[in-house]
């Protein structure tokens, strides 16, 4: 969770381009935003494994850091562009590397997506304001509503 | 006409699935099953959908459930559009005479030549125990639909 203002929960993936340009559409407005994961690996093979990274960071307190870095370039997503990426951040690697393959991690990654099909999301970015659900990424409207 | 309704014997088919094996309703004796109605193949929307009812497959079918997508294209369009996807339930081709199936279940659109987004559960009794309908072809039924219809028959 982060920021001041009107709730945003997103339901979203690090590989998928749309959350990418959500993310910058939601820089530009004063919204509490709270990121769940909802890696679909079908259609996004990396999915699972960038979420338990970002969760791998959480324990390290820098979800928001890993989530940034990897939103701002989905174009290195392999294991080596995570390390590198925690070489940035300044991240005890040898412990991002246990707890993005831990099951305390795996299970928070879990939880996010059963949340996310229980509130009946279909695809990514979902983001939910007051209850309602906003599939795909945000619009003028939505947006303007949260500036 | 709107989509088939609880309590109603399942119309009968025999369609060719993605690699031209025909699955009849016959099949599906003895055996709870989801058809999946959707539009076409590689359209931007069904792909979200087709994907997230993929990533509870396991879920579904540990509850002894059966998938199976149901649209106008061909079989070798559903080959295609399956690998495309990754998803591994079978899609059926409702192909010729085209629709004829959706139209026996209440969800062709005439105008448009496609299907209605729809979900219809078949009981191993083969009457349909549940269904629904999107409101447009633009929503996607959530899997929670899914399960909660379910949930609603072994409460039953």
């Amino acid at each position: 969770m982060r920021g001041e203002g009107t709730v945003v929960i997103e339901y979203g993936s690090y590989e998928c381009p749309f959350c990418a340009r959500a993310d910058v559409l939601l820089a530009g407005t004063a919204v509490r935003r709270v990121f769940r994961h909802f890696p679909v690996d079908s259609k996004h093979p990396r999915a699972t494994a960038l979420a338990r990274a970002a969760e791998a960071a959480a324990l390290q307190g820098r979800f928001w850091d890993m989530h940034d870095s990897l939103m701002a370039d989905q174009s290195r997503l392999d294991d080596p562009h995570l390390w590198r990426r925690c070489e940035q951040l300044g991240l005890d690697l040898e412990r991002f590397q246990a707890d993005r393959r831990s099951a305390e991690v795996a299970d928070r990654v879990q939880r996010d997506f059963r949340s996310g099909i229980r509130a009946g999301v279909t695809t990514t970015p979902t983001l939910f304001v007051d209850g309602q659900a906003h599939p795909g990424v945000p619009g003028e409207q939505l947006l303007a509503r949260l500036r | 006409m709107p989509v088939i309704e609880a309590g109603t014997a399942a119309p009968g088919f025999t369609l060719s699935d993605q690699d031209g094996n025909d699955v009849s309703l016959s099949d599906l004796e003895g055996q709870t099953s989801l058809l999946v109605f959707y539009p076409m193949d590689f359209s931007p929307t069904c792909t979200d959908q087709l994907n997230v009812y993929q990533e509870v497959l396991g879920e579904l079918e540990e509850q002894g459930v059966k998938l199976y997508g149901i649209s106008v294209d061909s079989a070798f369009a559903h080959k295609a559009f399956r690998e495309h996807l990754g998803v591994t339930f079978p899609l059926l081709a409702d192909f010729e005479p085209k629709g004829e199936v959706a139209r026996a279940y209440g969800v062709y659109i005439h105008e448009r030549g496609h299907n209605q987004r729809a979900l219809v559960m078949i009981g191993p009794d083969l009457e349909v125990k549940w269904s629904f309908q999107a409101p447009t072809p633009l929503e996607i039924p959530g899997a929670n639909l899914i399960f909660d219809a379910l949930a609603g028959q072994h409460a039953g």
